[in-house]
């Protein structure tokens, strides 16, 4: 059986939404132009309302560039929006991609950085100079590592889940890790 | 390893890899001795077009380069047949070779333990074979359970360092 355990922890690089003292930690590896993603988005943010302060999220990337022509771009964007901007800009950008999914050529990545707060010419700029794609390839090696099989996919506290994730199978996952937790 | 029925046992480390040749396109012939002197990873799988093999082939697909640093082949095998895995790579845009084991059909899966009776399909299965032909390691996922590819990079770690090449 693989392991299946995320290598790197959580650490203060990554970009997180809650407190590293909530009960349980979701992890998602996730391709901005990946439907299944797109499909997941509203999904995690339900589950978050539903879980509060006892859950933190951590998003990491994954983008299959192969089968997705944006996905690279479209994480390097927000990657650059969250060094010029900061965490709450990126989850800002992060929101915008996902929300509508639609067009994410690079004008557009660049818009949806300008209503991030972040200028559209600096994230173009670090596009064109490939300023972040060594950071999203360490994610994504570090997916590859952990056995990430595809997009989305989640850890719980630092192990793989396998199950289904729509919101009541995930949020009874979560609900579960947490009560493990406080154990 | 009790969630699936396996219907062999798959050749473990340590075995020599059973050769064979097998139809890559309906005009190409792919044999596992033409990758002699590099590390081959082969990838049974159950069929073209369902949703976990189409998964655990575009990972793979987006692992090519990082294959190639170890000098390592990675070859996909289902008894599917050589016109379906024709259509399958193109609409994937994938790189490896697919092989057809399709005549006598399972031949090589069974060769290797990983031909499933019941279904007619293979196992879902990864070997990792070193450039004398030897495997060093293999794996079976439960059916429905795309097995990623660290279990992969780590055997090809561990090939010795300038294994026969």
């Amino acid at each position: 059986m693989s392991r299946a355990t995320l290598a790197p922890p959580v650490t203060a690089r990554d970009h997180i939404q809650g407190d590293a003292s909530a009960a349980v930690t979701l992890v998602e590896y996730g391709d901005y132009e990946c439907p299944h993603c797109g499909r997941a988005h509203p999904i995690i943010k339900a589950v978050q309302q539903r879980l509060g302060a006892r859950l933190r999220f951590v998003f990491r990337n994954f983008p299959l560039t192969e089968a997705h022509p944006h996905a690279a771009h479209a994480a390097e964007a927000a990657e650059s929006v969250a060094a010029h901007g900061g965490s709450d800009a990126f989850w800002t950008m992060h929101d915008l991609i996902f929300e509508p999914q639609q067009d994410l050529s690079d004008t557009s990545l660049g818009t949806l950085a300008g209503q991030a707060g972040v200028t559209a010419d600096l994230v173009l700029a670090d596009l064109a100079a490939e300023r972040f794609v060594e950071r999203v390839q360490e994610d994504f090696m570090s997916g590859v590592r952990s056995g990430v099989n595809g997009t989305p996919t989640f850890f719980i506290d630092g192990i793989r889940y396998d199950g289904p994730w729509d919101e009541e199978s995930l949020t009874s996952a979560l609900e579960r890790a947490a009560r493990r937790a406080k154990a | 390893m009790t969630t699936t029925q396996h219907s062999a046992t798959p050749l473990a480390a340590g075995t020599p890899a059973p050769g064979f040749s097998l139809h890559a396109t309906p005009d190409q012939l792919v044999s596992l001795e033409e990758f002699r002197g590099h590390p081959v990873i082969l990838a049974f799988y159950p069929a073209d077009w369902s949703p976990v093999c189409g998964d655990q082939m575009a990972l793979y697909n987006e692992l090519h380069s990082v294959f190639r640093r170890f000098h390592a082949e990675l070859i996909g095998i289902s008894v599917d047949g050589a016109w379906c895995h024709a259509a399958f790579r193109e609409a994937r845009k994938l790189h490896m070779p697919l092989l057809s084991d399709f005549e006598p059909k399972g031949a090589v899966a069974r060769s290797y333990g990983v031909y499933r009776e019941q279904d007619g399909t293979t196992e879902r299965a990864l070997f990792v074979i070193d450039g004398a032909g030897i495997i060093r390691w293999s794996y079976v996922s439960p059916l429905g359970v795309n097995p990623g590819a660290d279990g992969i990079l780590e055997a090809l770690e561990q090939l010795p360092v300038g294994s026969p090449a």
